[in-house]
């Protein structure tokens, strides 16, 4: 068996380090020691196949069980490839967020804001041979947390994505256009790189918009791709 | 090239998509029902630079079956929640050893992932088990340095149970992997 194609290593400003002063938490949780390089072995370049009988795909998050969940109805929508543009075919995508209000459905979040209970916050889609997804939630809200004085997350849906290699394995954050927090936001400006972070910000796209029902939004996600020869290890 | 969409923390709050069942690759019903193979218990407990709980971490694994293979008869993903101590716990089959580059061999390991708040890309580590013939041999492990090799291997502790214990920070810093 020849050996699996390595992953590319990234532009460590296009990806934000783990040591970030300005984010408090990650004082006490980043490694101090360098990560160690290893070679792409099949463990890191096999993924897990996700079979929707297993993983019931949920792409609707506006409302449970037929009843609407209060706030502004919208549509994300996107594509997910590879660093060389290639579609990732069936991958899974998870992704989670507040309600309208900046509540979480999670009984740690004590934000002073109403739950809803026509919002569980969840939903989970497998992207088509193009490698496009789509979903339907609720324009999450601002929520306040402890990091600084007065300090507010921009609204933002977190994102868990699933490759065809286990070290393509990533979670990120969408954010929306326009958000008067982003500047202030220390875990979005963790990324150096400004064209790297304002990827992390959702496009306003009159396609995706449906008329009469809701706005569209379109976020587009890159995993790691392969380099052409097994020999650039190291 | 449009290069990697960068990483976030999966922040505080990711229970959303916690399904506490994916802790068991063996559960009733689930795509593993009916796989043979050695059952085991992997545990083990995350801590921060202070030595304190990591009580709100995401942590996943990725093996290969009884076999050696890789998603051919074993479906070898798993979730688990980090509890108010740090601890965390996997049932799951023994992996069997897996091809390595070139021609080595890899012994038998389970890949470890960690996402969490304060982290903002997750952590990537593996769990091998100790008294293994093939750990001498193995091509990661013999990249680690001797002196912190153990926080690689999990230690047995009673009957199918395998311990690792994590530590993000400091002394006793578990090896993090870049592959
Ligand atoms: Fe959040």
């Amino acid at each position: 068996m020849p050996d699996p194609l390595p992953y590319r290593r990234p532009d460590p400003a296009t990806q934000p380090p783990y040591d970030a002063p300005a984010y408090g938490s990650t004082h006490k949780r980043h490694p101090q020691q360098a990560l160690l390089r290893i070679p792409t072995t099949l463990t890191e370049a096999s993924a897990p196949r996700f079979d929707p009988a297993h993983y019931a795909p949920q792409a609707d998050m506006s409302q449970v069980a037929g009843r609407a969940a209060m706030g502004e109805r919208i549509i994300v929508a996107g594509r997910v490839t590879d660093e060389d543009g290639r579609p990732l075919r069936g991958a899974m995508v998870e992704v989670w967020q507040a309600n309208a209000s900046g509540r979480y459905h999670h009984p740690r979040d004590q934000h002073d804001a109403p739950l809803d209970p026509n919002f569980e916050g969840r939903a989970r889609i497998f992207t088509d041979v193009e490698g496009r997804y789509s979903f339907v939630s609720i324009k999450p809200g601002a929520y306040p947390w402890r990091n600084h004085a007065n300090a507010w997350r921009p609204i933002h849906i977190h994102f868990g994505l699933h490759g065809t290699g286990f070290a393509q394995r990533m979670i990120t954050q969408m954010y929306f256009p326009g958000d008067p927090l982003l500047p202030l936001d220390p875990i979005f400006n963790t990324t150096a790189d400004e064209a790297a972070r304002n990827r992390l910000v959702s496009t306003f796209d009159l396609d995706i918009t449906k008329p009469e029902w809701a706005l569209g939004y379109r976020f587009d996600i890159v995993l790691r791709g392969q380099m052409a020869t097994p020999f650039e290890n190291a | 090239m449009t290069p990697a969409t960068a990483s976030q923390t999966a922040g505080p709050y990711w229970h959303m998509i916690d399904f506490p069942e994916w802790a068991d690759l063996l559960r009733p019903g689930g795509p593993n029902e009916g796989v043979e193979g050695e059952r085991i218990t992997l545990a083990g407990r995350i801590t921060d630079g202070d030595g304190a709980a990591v009580a709100d971490g995401l942590v996943e694994i990725w093996q290969a079956g009884p076999d050696g293979a890789y998603e051919a008869g074993f479906h070898g993903f798993g979730r688990c929640a980090t509890d108010a101590e740090g601890g965390f716990r996997f049932t799951t089959l023994k992996p069997g050893a897996t091809p390595g580059p070139g021609n080595s061999t890899q012994a038998p390991h389970i890949l470890v992932t960690v996402f969490a708040r304060g982290l903002m890309k997750h952590v990537v580590t593996r769990a091998y088990f100790a008294g293994e013939a093939l750990n001498a041999a193995d091509p990661v492990l013999n990249l680690v340095d001797p002196a912190r090799r153990g926080t690689l291997v999990a230690q047995p502790e009673g009957a199918g149970v395998w311990r690792l214990d994590i530590r993000l920070q400091g002394e006793g810093e578990t090896v993090f992997l870049d592959a």
